[in-house]
């Protein structure tokens, strides 16, 4: 299972408490992660990626293990901490405004 | 008794204020969908209870709330505004082309006649339509892609559709408002559009009677008399007599005539209320009174109302879809502000008070009339 944590009012918007976990097919990707999201919390859609080009929204970061994924292509491998849920795949909002 | 409900859209969340026909004493919910701006919430006017609210982040993008209860559970519905085709540009601040790019829905106009009808005007200007409650949202097109559209340039908020007035009784005519595009008029359900803008002056443009590119930041109108609109523009209050098809300034001995709402009375279709601002560079009210002004004439006699509203030290500004009238007799007018006060008139601005004070700052506000 690839453990996700989002931001506050993402939680709020998918009625989630802490983490959410996800059955993503092999090999796990920030992209296969997002449709696995999307799929179990169809509320979602559009909050982290645009629904008609599925470019990450710009105040929305992804991190794992201490790295910043936002800018890696998004079918690249997650690490493997992430794949093994030892670690989470942080959805972030960007620190911007007030 | 009838009872009045306000649905209130602000910086921070939304609240909604019910009150008895009296309007004295208001009860306050809220804050819905908390730490979001809510642009706005309108109810559909075949189902009272149906609301409709536009939930909007710099961060996670655009939600359409749906309430099918007056505002006491909400369920998110479609977001999904795609734009018809190749979107293609418009001018940008700077004077080049720019993609058309969703941004937000500024404002919700549901149907007359169906619960599950509803336009939505959004940012990067264009309309949309949902005949599904708001689940699916399909563009009409023809606005965006008028011969002027590439000529279309945002004002300082933005390229917003922030108007939309649906005929009463034909809903094939509709009139949308841009900023800073100008107002434009369907009357085949939004297939095809014209710019209504004749009559419109405005110094910020090299030719200052141009056909689109004038910044209309309300229009207004009574049911009862629907070919009469009222405008505030950037700079002057405007008065069309034929539906848009030509204006007439009506500003008259307003102490200013830069301003955003504009309201018409429910019941006197010639009583017309506006903020006036001191101008397009300070946007506080002139010498720190907040003033509501009133015409009983449709324009150019105007009486400041000041019973209830601070007359010193205040420096709000109210926006564009911050004004609202109910349908009772008397008429309540009410108005929220930038400081987060919404105020309540419940005998057509005569006498003012605060529903409440310390909203964060208020984005718009709705009136029903609810059994």
């Amino acid at each position: 299972m690839i453990r996700v944590a989002l931001p506050q009012h993402l939680r709020t918007l998918a009625s989630v408490d802490g983490e959410v976990s996800l059955e993503v097919g092999a090999p796990p990707t920030v992209r296969t992660v997002l449709d696995a999201l999307e799929e179990s919390y169809p509320v979602l859609c559009g909050t982290i990626r645009n629904q008609q080009t599925a470019e990450r929204r710009d105040f929305i970061r992804f991190f794992a293990c201490g790295m910043d994924l936002s800018c890696e292509p998004v079918d690249d491998p997650l690490p493997d901490a992430v794949v093994s849920g030892k670690e989470p795949l942080r959805v972030v909002g960007a620190m911007a405004g007030g | 008794m009838s009872k009045v409900r306000l649905l209130v859209g602000t910086r921070k969340g939304a609240f909604v204020l019910t009150a008895d026909g009296t309007r004295d004493d208001w009860d306050v919910r809220g804050p819905f969908f908390t730490g979001w701006e809510i642009y706005h919430l309108n109810a559909s006017p075949a189902d009272p209870d149906r609301i409709y609210a536009s939930q909007t982040s710099g961060w996670f993008g655009q939600v359409v709330q749906r309430s099918d209860d007056g505002g006491e559970t909400w369920e998110p519905v479609g977001n999904e505004f795609a734009y018809d085709g190749v979107a293609g540009t418009h001018q940008w601040y700077d004077g080049t082309q720019h993609p058309w790019e969703f941004a937000r829905v500024w404002h919700f106009e549901p149907s007359h006649t169906d619960p599950d009808t509803v336009y939505a005007g959004a940012e990067d200007a264009a309309l949309f339509k949902s005949t599904d409650g708001g689940q699916t949202w399909k563009e009409l097109a023809g606005l965006r892609t008028h011969t002027t559209g590439e000529n279309w340039q945002p004002g300082a908020g933005g390229l917003c559709l922030h108007t939309i007035i649906v005929h009463p009784e034909n809903e094939d005519r509709i009139t949308v408002a841009i900023s800073a595009a100008g107002a434009f008029r369907s009357d085949d359900g939004g297939e095809t559009w014209q710019p209504i803008n004749k009559g419109l002056r405005s110094r910020e443009l090299p030719d200052e009677e141009r056909e689109v590119g004038h910044c209309v930041h309300r229009l207004a109108m009574n049911p009862s008399r629907p070919d009469v609109l009222f405008m505030q523009k950037h700079w002057h209050v405007m008065r069309s007599d034929d539906a848009g098809d030509s204006w007439q300034k009506i500003s008259g001995n307003l102490p200013s005539d830069f301003g955003f709402p504009v309201a018409v009375h429910a019941n006197e279709p010639d009583t017309v209320y506006v903020v006036p601002i001191k101008s397009d560079s300070e946007h506080i009210p002139p010498e720190g009174k907040l003033r509501v002004y009133r015409s009983r004439t449709g324009g150019n006699e105007w009486e400041a109302l000041t019973d209830g509203l601070p007359q010193e030290n205040c420096y709000v500004n109210i926006l564009r879809d911050a004004m609202a009238v109910d349908s009772l007799d008397p008429c309540g007018i009410y108005f929220g502000t930038t400081g987060g006060q919404v105020y309540a008139s419940p005998d057509g601005g005569d006498n003012w008070t605060p529903i409440v004070r310390d909203l964060p700052a208020v984005l718009s506000v709705e009136a029903q009339v609810v059994p």
